[in-house]
C-alpha cells in the first residue's frame, strides 16, 4: 500500500497548515476512500470490540474503586479512539511506555487484567511484569516516559530491530522539559518513537490555553525537526491511519513522529477527588459527549451491517465476564512481604539491606 | 604494570569494557570527537566506534532517558554528566527512574547503568561544578555510590561498576584525575564495590573518609606520625551502601575515631558514618566521634574555596583533640 501521508513534508508545514486528520466525519461517514487505513472489516469490527471493552472497564473500574475494590483510577471515557486505536496499529515487539491513563493500552499490548487491577491497588504482583512483555508500567512523572522512548528507540535502532517505541503524554505534558528533550534525542538519533500527545483539553484543571501560546502542539515537533500531526481524537478509524503510517515510516529508519490526538475525557482527572465542574462548563462537555468515539464508528458500522445491537449485548457481557475473573484473581493475590519485595532493589543484595529484610521477615513471621 | 594517573586509569577501564562486551555503550556531551572536557573517553571513539561512544545533545534528564531506554533493550550503559554539579537536571531519571526501576518491575528488570561524572573542590571552576552531592545520592535507595581516591581504585571500581547489573554513581574527583602516578596492572580487574580500603595502619585512632579527602588524611597521618600518633586510615570507596564491617572493627581496634569528608555538615556521609559507629560501635570508643567537614554553606567562590575546604590542619587538630579526649 502506497503511503498516505507525506510526513516528510510535516517537517516543514507552516502551523497554520496543521489541521486534524479525519476518517470519518461526526455523523460516521467516509470523508474520502482514498484516505482509509488498511483495515478488513472484521479489522474494524475488532477495534469498535476493543474499544468497547475499555468503556466497559472504565465504568467497572470506577464502580470498583467506589467500592474500595480498586484503588487509583485515572478514567478513560471519551479517549478510546486515541487510546485503543493508536495500540491497534502497534505489534506486540513494539515497546509501550504508558503514562498513568493509559491502562487499556498496557492491557491489550499483554499485561494480564488482574495486574492492572493489582497495580491500581498498590500491590508489587501488578507490577512484576512478564518477561516478554515490552512495556514499563504507568508513568507518573510527567514527561519522564518522553526521554525513555527516545532510549528505547536507539536502542531498537542499535539492535537493527523493526520496532518503535510508542508514548504517550498529556496536554499539559508538552510543557515539560522532558518532553522536548525526549523528542529532540529521538529527532537527533532519527530513532524509531513515535510520541503522542493526547490532548484532552485539561491538564488536570488547566486548560490547554494556559500551557503554552502555540496554537498546536504538534507544531512542537518542527523544533525538533520531526514530523508532528494533529488527528481528530474521537475518530477512530484516523488515529489508526496516522499511527500506522507513522509505524512504517520510523521503523523505515526515517525516525521519530509526534503526534496530537484531539480528545476529551468524560469523567474526571482521576477518582481521587477531581470535580470537572471546578473547570468545565456542563455546555462543553455536552458538545463533546456528541463527538463520542465509541457511536461514531458504531454509526459506521451499523451502516455496513457489521454490529447489531444483539451482537453489543453479548460482548458487553462477556467483557463483564471477564472483568469479574480478573477481578476474583487480584482478591486472591497473596498478602504482600515487606521482606520479599525489598529483595527487589539490587540484584546484588548489600548486607546492610540484608540486616533490614531480616527484621522485616521476622516481624512478618510474628 | 605501569605508573599511571587516575585519568588514564579510568579510560583504560571504559576500553576495556568496552572492547570486552559490545552492549557497553559510552556517551554524554563531548565524549565522542571530544575525548571528554578532561580526556576520560579519550580516543575510544576511535578505538570502537560511533555505535558505542557518541556524543549526545545537551540535555543531562535526556541522557539519563537514554540510559534507562538503552538498558531496557539489552545494553549496559555508561553515561557521563559533564560536571556532578549539574546533576539536579537529571535528578529524576536517576533518582526515581534508574535507581527504582527494578524494584518497581517487582524484580523482573535489571537497570546496569554506571553514571560516571567528575565533581569535587579545589580546581577553581565557575560555580556548580564543584560541589560533592554525593549525600543525595546516598539517600537514594537503589543506588551505590563510589569515589575512588587512587588510579588502581579507580580502574578496578569503574570496571566492576560497568559489569555490575545494579546502578552505580561514580564520581571522580578532579583534583585526583592527574595529580598522581600509581602502579596499574595493564589488564582488567575488579576492585569489590561493597568494601572499604584500609590505606594505612594505625593503632591509635581511626581516620575515616573517602575521595580526595582520603589524601588529606594521609598526609595528615604522616605528621601526626612525627609527633608519635599513629593513625588508620580508612577509605570507603563505596560510600553508599556502607562497609559496615570494616569500619566497626577499625573502630573497635583504635577506640578513636575522626570522620573526614568535602562536603557540607549536614545529612552527609559523615552523618551516616557517625550514626553506625554509635549504633554499633559505641562500646568501643574512648572520645567522641569527631568530625571535619565543609560548611553548610553552598560551594564557595572559588577564590575562596581554599579556606572553605577542608584540608590536613583541620584533620590533625581534631584528631589531637580526639586523641588527647
Amino acid at each position: 500500500m502506497a503511503q498516505k501521508i507525506d510526513f516528510e513534508a510535516l517537517k516543514t508545514i507552516s502551523p497554520s497548515e496543521i489541521k486534524p486528520l479525519q476518517v470519518l466525519d461526526e455523523n460516521g461517514k467516509v470523508i474520502d476512500p482514498n484516505f482509509f487505513p488498511d483495515l478488513s472489516d472484521e479489522q474494524i469490527v475488532e477495534l469498535f470490540k476493543q474499544m468497547l471493552w475499555s468503556r466497559v472497564l472504565d465504568e467497572r473500574s470506577t464502580k470498583l474503586n467506589r467500592q474500595g475494590r480498586l484503588g487509583f483510577f485515572a478514567p478513560t471515557a471519551g479517549e478510546e479512539a486515541s487510546q485503543i486505536a493508536s495500540e491497534f496499529a502497534m505489534e506486540k515487539t513494539d515497546f509501550l511506555l504508558p503514562a498513568y491513563r493509559d491502562v487499556p493500552q498496557l492491557v491489550l499490548h499483554g499485561l494480564p487484567l488482574e495486574k492492572a487491577f493489582l497495580w491500581s491497588r498498590g500491590h508489587v504482583l501488578g507490577n512484576e511484569y512478564p518477561e516478554d512483555l515490552a512495556a514499563l508500567p504507568p508513568q507518573i512523572i510527567i514527561g519522564a516516559q518522553y526521554v525513555q522512548a527516545a532510549g528505547v528507540a536507539l536502542g531498537f535502532k542499535k539492535k537493527g530491530a523493526k520496532n518503535v517505541a510508542y508514548t504517550y503524554t498529556g496536554d499539559g505534558g508538552t510543557s515539560q522539559g522532558d518532553f522536548y528533550e525526549g523528542i529532540n534525542f529521538a529527532g537527533a538519533y532519527k530513532a524509531p518513537a513515535i510520541f503522542v500527545v493526547q490532548n484532552n483539553g485539561y491538564a488536570i484543571s488547566v486548560p490547554r490555553a494556559v500551557q503554552t501560546a502555540a496554537p498546536t502542539l504538534a507544531q512542537k515537533g518542527l523544533a525538533a525537526g520531526i514530523p508532528g500531526l494533529q488527528v481528530d481524537g474521537m475518530d477512530a478509524l484516523a488515529v489508526y491511519l496516522v499511527m500506522s503510517e507513522a509505524r512504517k515510516y520510523s521503523v523505515a529508519g526515517n525516525g521519530p513522529v509526534l503526534i496530537e490526538t484531539l480528545t476529551y475525557r468524560f469523567g474526571p482527572h482521576t477518582l481521587s477527588g477531581d470535580d470537572p465542574h471546578r473547570y468545565r462548563t456542563a455546555d462543553e462537555e455536552a458538545k463533546w459527549e456528541k463527538k463520542d468515539p465509541l457511536v461514531r464508528l458504531r454509526t459506521y458500522l451499523d451502516e455496513k451491517g457489521l454490529w447489531s445491537e444483539e451482537q453489543e449485548e453479548a460482548y458487553i457481557e462477556e467483557v463483564n465476564e471477564q472483568i469479574n475473573e480478573a477481578m476474583k484473581k487480584t482478591e486472591q493475590a497473596p498478602k504482600q512481604k515487606v521482606s520479599e519485595y525489598l529483595q527487589n532493589v539490587f540484584v546484588e543484595t548489600p548486607p546492610t539491606l540484608e540486616e533490614q529484610i531480616a527484621k522485616f521477615a521476622a516481624k512478618e513471621e510474628a | 604494570m605501569a605508573k599511571t594517573t587516575m585519568i588514564k586509569a579510568i579510560t583504560q577501564a571504559l576500553e576495556d569494557e568496552l572492547k570486552r562486551d559490545k552492549n557497553v555503550l559510552v556517551f554524554g556531551e563531548d565524549v565522542g570527537r571530544n575525548g571528554g572536557v578532561f580526556r576520560a573517553t579519550d580516543g575510544l571513539q576511535d578505538k570502537v566506534g560511533e555505535d558505542q561512544v557518541f556524543d549526545t545533545p545537551l540535555a543531562e534528564s535526556g541522557i539519563g532517558g537514554l540510559a534507562v531506554g538503552l538498558a531496557l533493550t539489552g545494553f549496559r550503559p555508561v553515561p557521563e554528566i559533564q560536571f556532578f554539579g549539574f546533576v539536579f537536571e537529571v535528578m529524576d531519571e536517576i533518582a526515581a527512574q534508574i535507581a527504582r526501576t527494578r524494584f518497581r518491575l517487582g524484580g523482573t528488570r535489571k537497570m546496569p547503568v554506571t553514571i560516571r561524572a567528575p565533581f569535587g573542590g579545589g580546581v577553581h571552576t565557575p560555580e556548580l561544578h564543584s560541589d560533592s552531592l554525593e549525600g543525595l545520592m546516598a539517600q537514594t535507595p537503589g543506588l551505590k555510590v563510589v569515589i575512588p581516591s587512587d588510579p588502581y581504585d579507580a580502574k578496578g571500581l569503574l570496571t566492576a561498576a560497568i559489569r555490575s547489573d545494579d546502578p552505580v554513581v561514580f564520581l571522580e574527583h578532579m583534583k585526583l584525575y592527574r595529580s598522581f602516578k600509581q602502579e596499574v596492572p595493564d589488564e582488567a580487574y575488579t576492585v569489590a564495590l561493597d568494601k572499604a580500603a584500609i590505606k594505612r595502619e594505625g593503632k591509635d585512632v581511626t581516620i575515616i573518609s573517602y575521595g580526595y579527602m582520603v589524601h588529606e588524611s594521609l598526609l595528615a597521618a604522616d605528621e601526626l606520625a612525627k609527633e608519635g600518633i599513629e593513625a588508620e586510615v580508612v577509605d570507603l570507596r563505596t560510600v553508599s551502601p556502607l562497609d559496615e564491617e570494616t569500619i566497626l572493627s577499625s573502630v573497635k581496634r583504635t577506640g578513636r575515631v575522626v570522620l573526614v569528608q568535602e562536603a557540607q555538615r549536614q545529612a552527609g556521609i559523615n552523618s551516616q558514618v557517625a550514626a553506625l559507629i554509635a549504633e554499633k560501635g559505641i562500646l568501643s570508643l574512648e572520645a567522641p566521634i569527631a568530625r571535619v567537614d565543609a560548611p553548610d554553606t553552598p560551594y564557595p567562590f572559588s577564590d575562596a574555596e581554599m579556606i572553605w575546604l577542608p584540608n590536613k590542619q583541620d584533620i590533625i587538630e581534631k584528631v589531637k583533640e580526639t586523641v588527647n579526649f
